[in-house]
C-alpha cells in the first residue's frame, strides 16, 4: 500500500528472527469456589466505591421499584431483555425508556434527560472487582457511561475468578464483539492533587445486583 | 558548557528552586510507591509475574512484523482501517486528513503520550480544527498551556489552587472552588457537552492483540470511553512496538500495568474496541482508524541492548521510584518522557547531539529495573547511552553518537587509566596522595559546595596491610 | 562457591585503600577472625567502575584487566563495597564481552562476593556484642539492594548485636545521591538529594550512619560534616569490628 508500511516492514524484518512462543503459565490461580469469589468480588467492588447488593434472581425489579423512587431517581433507561422485563413490573413512579434507537437521532436526551442506565453483564471478575460487559444491538455501550448512575445485574454463577480465567473459559478470542469492557468501580479521578473524585466523566454511582438463584 | 547542557542546567535550577513543586511531587510519588507496594504483597509471585510480562512482550517484540502483520488483516478483516507512519510529520498529515475527509471540526481526545509525541494538538489547532483533552489532568495541562510533567498524572506538579484559579480563569461563570468535588464536577459539566457534539474522537491504545485485531485502553476516568464511543469517527494512534500475540497475554499485562502505575489493581474501566459499529448496533463510531507509528523505534530494535526499551508498556513506575524525578520533576527534563524512561528512550528519539545531557541525571542507583514490569535494564541502558554519548566509533547507529565527547574529559580519563592500569604507577600515586593528604583541595566544584571534602588517609590500605600481617601476594 | 572457604582474596577497592583503610583493614580481620587466610594482593587498583559509568569503557576496561590479573587463583574475592562489587559481578561480563579473557572475567565475576553477603551466607558469622548500648541508622548502598539484592545481609549481622538499637529512617531506600560521576556531573540534583538522605538520618536521633558502601560514607559523611551534624559516618565492617573486640 503506502511507501511507509514498506519502509517500516523492511526495517523490521531486517532485524526480525521469528520465534516460537516460550511463555511461563500464569500464577496466581486460587481456585476459589462460588461463594469466595462473591465474596472477594463484593469486597473488591465495594473498596473501589461501588454499591454491592446480594439479591435472589427474581428480586432485582422489586430493588429498583423500591430503592429508585428513594433516591429520587425516576427516569430509567434500559435495553433489550431488562427493559421487557422492567415493562411488565416497573413502578408507575419510574419512567422507563428503552434504548431502541440510533444515538444520533436522541443524544440530547440520553445525555440530559436520563438518571439511571440499568445492564445485564456477561460476567465478572473476582480477582480484579471488575464486571464484564459485551456491547450488543439490545444494550448499547453508552447504557453504561452516560447516564449518571449505572446499574449492573449479575448472575452469581458468572464470575470468573480472575480476567486470563474469563477470557480462556469463554475462549473471547474467536468472538470479539465491537465492545467489550471491564468496568470496576465509577468513573473517577485523582488528577486534581491526588484527591481522589467521583464520577468525573462516566457514572458517578456504580450499583450492582448480585443475582444468586434461588 | 554545550547549548544542551546548560539548558539541562538552567530547567534543574529553576526545578530546585521550586519548593512547592519539590513538595508535590515528593508527597505524589511516596503516595505511589506505598500503593504500588500494597499491591504486591509477595516478592516471589511478583518476580515471576514480572518475568511472564517480560516474556510476553519479548515475544511480540521478536515477531513483530508477522505480529503487526496479523494485526493489520484482522483489523480490516473487523472494519477498523490502518494506516501507517514513518514519523510524527506522516501521522499527523494522516489524522488531519482522515478528520477533514470526515469534515471534522471539533475533536475530543483520551490520553495518549504518542500524541504528544508527535505534537498532534499543535499541528491539528494550526490546521483549524479544535481538539480539547478530555482527561482531566490533560485538560488542566492544555488550560495551563503546559505539558505533562509525568506520563500517567499529567498535572501531578499543580496543586488545588493553581487548578482552582485555572478554571476560574478560563470559565468565569462557573462559581470559584478549591473543593476537589466541586471542580471535578465543574470540569464534568464543562466537558459533556464537548463529547456530545464533538465530530471525531481521537484516542491512544495500550495494547493491541494480533489475534483478535483488538485495541485496548485504560482508564479511570470514562473520558477515553467517550471519545472513542459518542462522536461518529474514532482515530486512534500508537507505536508500532504496543502489539501482543494473543488476547490472553492481554489480562497479565493489564494486571501489572495498573498496579505498578497507580496501585490499582484494576482501572475503573478497560476498554476492548474490535469493530466500528455493526449493522444494527444503536451507537459507537461508523468509522475506527488505527494510526501505527514508527518514529524510531524499528531503528531502536535494530539495537540488541537498547532493544530493550520497545516492552515498555508506560506505566511509569520507573518514574514515581526515580529519586532524581522525585526532586527535579518532569518539566526539568524538557521532553515528552521524563524519569528513567525518558532518559533512554528521548536521546533516542532526538538525538544525543539534542539531549543526550539527560543520561548524566542519573545516580544508577537501580531503583526503576527493580519496579520495572517488564524488566527493562534502565539503568544499564543509560549508562550504555552513555557510552555512546562519548564514544569516538560512530557505530551504535545512535543519533549524535560521540556528540558529547569533551577533550579535556577524554584526557582526564585517560590520565586516570594511564595511572590505575599500572600497580607501580598506582602505588606511588597512592603513596604520594596520603603523605600529601594535606594538600587536599577544600573545594571541588559542585561536590563541596554540599559536602566537606574527605581527606585521603595518613597511610593507604595497601601499606598497613603489611603491618597488620596478612599476605599480599 | 564453597561454603567456609579455606582463603580468600580481598579486593580492598581504591576509595578503601586510599580514604577508608581501617574499614578494609576491619573487614579482612573479621573475615581472619573465622579461621579464613586472608589474601590482599598488592598489585590490586580499581575495578573500573568511574570509568564505566561515565561512558568511558575502552579505559575502564584496560584498568579492570590490569586488577583482574591480581586474583588468578579460583578462591572467592571478597568486596567491602557494593558497588564495586557490582561492577564485577555484573558488569565485567559486560565490559569483557567479545575480549579475548572473556571468559576469564565471567568466571572472576562468578567468585566475586560482597562482604555482608559473604560473612552471612559464607561464614555464617556469629557476633557478640561487646558494647555500651547504642543507637544507629543505616544506609544500604543501592547497590547492594537493587543490583546485588543482599540489603538484608548488614541487618541480619546488626541484628546479633544486643546492644545495638538500629533506627529507621524514612524513605530509607531511597538512593543518597552519590552516584559517582552523578555527583559531580549534576552536584545540584545530588546535593539536594543527600540532604534529604541526612536530613532523614538525622531525624532518627541516631548517633552514627553505617553503611557498606564507601562511595555513600563519603558521600552522607562529607554532607553531614559540611552541615556540621554530629552523626558520623562509619562502614559496618568497622562498627562490627569495634562491637565485637575489646
Amino acid at each position: 500500500m503506502s511507501s511507509a508500511r514498506e519502509t517500516i516492514f523492511q526495517a523490521l524484518r531486517a532485524t526480525s528472527t521469528p520465534a516460537t512462543r516460550d511463555i511461563p503459565p500464569q500464577v496466581d490461580r486460587q481456585e476459589w469456589g462460588q461463594s469466595e469469589k462473591v465474596e472477594r468480588l463484593t469486597q473488591q467492588m465495594s473498596a473501589v466505591h461501588a454499591e454491592v447488593h446480594h439479591l435472589a434472581d427474581g428480586d432485582w425489579i422489586g430493588w429498583v421499584n423500591r430503592e429508585l423512587p428513594q433516591r429520587g431517581l425516576s427516569r430509567l433507561l434500559a435495553g433489550g431483555e431488562v427493559a421487557q422485563q422492567l415493562k411488565q413490573r416497573c413502578a408507575s413512579s419510574i419512567e422507563l425508556k428503552h434504548y431502541q434507537q440510533p444515538i444520533e437521532q436522541w443524544k440530547s436526551t440520553l445525555f440530559n434527560e436520563v438518571d439511571v442506565g440499568i445492564t445485564s453483564t456477561r460476567g465478572a471478575i473476582a480477582h480484579s472487582g471488575s464486571l464484564a460487559l459485551w456491547a450488543t444491538i439490545e444494550e448499547p455501550r453508552l447504557l453504561s457511561l452516560v447516564p449518571p448512575v449505572h446499574i449492573a445485574l449479575l448472575h452469581a454463577n458468572q464470575i470468573h475468578e480472575n480476567f486470563e480465567q474469563m477470557v480462556v473459559n469463554e475462549q473471547w478470542q474467536q468472538q470479539m464483539p465491537t465492545n467489550t469492557l471491564l468496568i470496576s468501580g465509577p468513573s473517577k479521578t485523582a488528577d486534581i492533587q491526588q484527591v481522589l473524585a467521583y464520577g468525573v466523566h462516566g457514572p458517578k454511582e456504580l450499583i450492582v445486583l448480585i443475582l444468586e438463584d434461588a | 558548557m554545550s547549548d544542551q547542557a546548560a539548558a539541562f542546567k538552567h530547567r534543574i535550577n529553576t526545578a530546585l528552586g521550586d519548593e512547592q513543586a519539590h513538595s508535590n511531587f515528593r508527597s505524589a510519588m511516596s503516595m505511589l510507591m506505598e500503593k504500588r507496594a500494597a499491591q504486591f504483597p509477595d516478592e516471589d509471585e511478583l518476580l515471576e509475574k514480572r518475568q511472564r510480562a517480560n516474556a510476553i512482550r519479548a515475544h511480540a517484540l521478536r515477531n513483530l512484523p508477522q505480529l503487526l502483520e496479523q494485526l493489520e488483516q484482522q483489523l480490516i478483516n473487523n472494519g477498523i482501517q490502518v494506516h501507517w507512519a514513518r514519523d510524527g510529520a506522516e501521522a499527523n498529515a494522516i489524522i488531519h486528513q482522515l478528520l477533514e475527509a470526515a469534515g471534522a471540526k471539533s475533536v475530543v481526545k483520551g490520553k495518549s503520550m504518542v500524541s504528544e509525541e508527535i505534537d498532534l494538538n499543535h499541528y491539528l489547532q494550526q490546521h483549524g480544527i479544535e481538539i480539547l483533552e478530555s482527561d482531566l489532568g490533560e485538560f488542566i495541562i492544555q488550560l495551563a498551556h503546559e505539558t505533562p510533567s509525568h506520563i500517567v498524572m499529567p498535572a501531578i506538579h499543580k496543586t488545588k489552587q493553581d487548578i482552582a484559579e485555572l478554571f476560574h480563569k478560563h470559565f468565569p461563570e462557573l462559581p470559584y472552588s478549591e473543593d476537589v468535588d466541586e471542580m471535578t464536577q465543574q470540569a464534568r459539566q464543562i466537558l459533556r457537552d464537548r463529547f456530545r457534539q464533538a465530530d471525531a474522537g481521537i484516542s491512544g491504545v495500550n495494547f493491541m492483540v494480533a489475534e483478535t485485531g483488538t485495541l485496548c485502553l485504560v482508564e479511570n476516568e470514562g473520558n477515553g470511553r467517550m471519545s472513542t464511543t459518542v462522536p461518529p469517527l474514532h482515530i486512534a494512534v500508537t507505536g508500532i512496538e504496543k502489539v501482543v500475540e494473543k488476547l490472553t497475554d492481554v489480562p497479565p499485562l493489564l494486571d501489572l500495568l495498573t498496579k505498578s502505575a497507580t496501585g490499582q489493581p484494576i482501572t475503573t474501566y478497560f476498554n476492548m474496541i474490535s469493530h466500528p459499529r455493526q449493522a444494527g448496533e444503536l451507537d459507537g463510531p461508523e468509522a475506527v482508524h488505527l494510526v501505527l507509528l514508527d518514529n524510531g523505534r524499528s531503528h531502536i530494535k535494530r539495537d540488541e541492548v537498547l532493544l530493550d526499551t520497545l516492552r515498555c508498556i508506560r506505566c511509569g513506575s520507573c518514574i514515581n521510584h526515580c529519586p532524581v524525578y522525585v526532586q527535579v520533576g518532569g518539566h526539568a527534563y524538557g521532553t515528552v518522557y521524563p524519569g528513567p524512561i525518558g532518559t533512554v528512550l528521548e536521546p533516542m528519539r532526538l538525538g544525543i547531539d539534542q539531549i543526550g545531557t539527560l543520561t548524566s541525571a542519573c545516580s544508577l542507583c537501580g531503583a526503576c529495573a527493580q519496579v520495572c514490569p517488564v524488566q527493562i535494564p534502565l539503568p544499564k541502558l543509560i549508562n550504555r547511552l552513555r557510552a555512546d554519548s562519548v564514544s569516538h566509533q560512530n557505530h551504535s547507529g545512535v543519533k549524535g553518537e560521540g556528540s558529547l565527547r569533551k577533550q579535556a574529559e577524554v584526557l582526564s580519563w585517560k590520565g586516570w587509566r594511564w595511572l590505575y592500569s599500572s600497580p607501580l604507577r598506582y602505588r606511588l600515586f597512592s603513596k604520594l596522595a596520603t603523605r600529601l593528604r594535606g594538600l587536599t583541595p577544600s573545594s571541588i566544584g559542585g561536590w563541596s559546595r554540599y559536602r566537606t571534602v574527605t581527606k585521603p588517609a595518613p597511610r593507604p590500605l595497601s601499606e598497613l596491610i603489611k603491618e597488620a600481617g596478612f599476605d599480599h601476594e | 562457591m564453597p561454603t567456609h572457604p579455606d582463603e580468600i582474596y580481598f579486593m580492598g577497592t581504591c576509595l578503601v585503600d586510599l580514604f577508608y583503610p581501617q574499614a578494609g583493614l576491619a573487614g579482612m580481620k573479621l573475615i581472619q577472625g573465622a579461621g579464613v587466610r586472608v589474601i590482599y594482593p598488592k598489585d590490586q587498583g580499581c575495578c573500573g567502575q568511574p570509568a564505566f559509568n561515565s561512558g568511558y569503557r575502552e579505559e575502564a576496561l584496560e584498568v579492570a584487566r590490569s586488577q583482574m590479573r591480581c586474583f588468578p587463583h579460583e578462591i572467592p574475592i571478597v568486596v567491602p563495597s557494593g558497588s564495586c562489587a557490582g561492577m564485577v559481578i555484573h558488569h565485567w561480563p559486560e565490559l569483557f564481552a567479545g575480549e579475548t579473557d572473556e571468559k576469564q572475567a565471567i568466571a572472576v565475576s562468578r567468585r566475586t562476593v560482597e562482604l555482608t553477603q559473604f560473612l552471612v551466607d559464607q561464614l555464617n558469622l556469629q557476633l557478640e556484642d561487646l558494647g555500651e548500648p547504642t543507637e544507629i541508622a543505616v544506609h544500604t548502598s543501592c547497590s547492594c539492594r537493587n543490583e546485588l539484592k543482599v540489603e538484608d545481609r548488614i541487618e541480619s549481622l546488626l541484628s546479633q548485636l544486643n546492644q545495638v538499637t538500629v533506627l529507621e529512617q524514612p524513605r530509607k531506600a531511597e538512593c543518597c545521591g552519590f552516584g559517582g560521576s552523578f555527583a559531580i556531573k549534576q552536584p545540584e540534583i545530588s546535593g539536594a538529594m543527600v540532604q534529604d538522605k541526612t536530613d532523614a538520618l538525622h531525624s532518627t536521633g541516631a548517633t552514627r550512619v553505617v553503611s557498606q558502601d564507601c562511595g555513600c560514607l563519603m558521600n552522607i559523611g562529607g554532607a553531614l560534616e559540611k552541615q556540621q551534624r554530629t552523626m558520623q559516618p562509619q562502614h559496618i565492617a568497622e562498627f562490627l569490628l569495634e562491637r565485637t573486640h575489646e
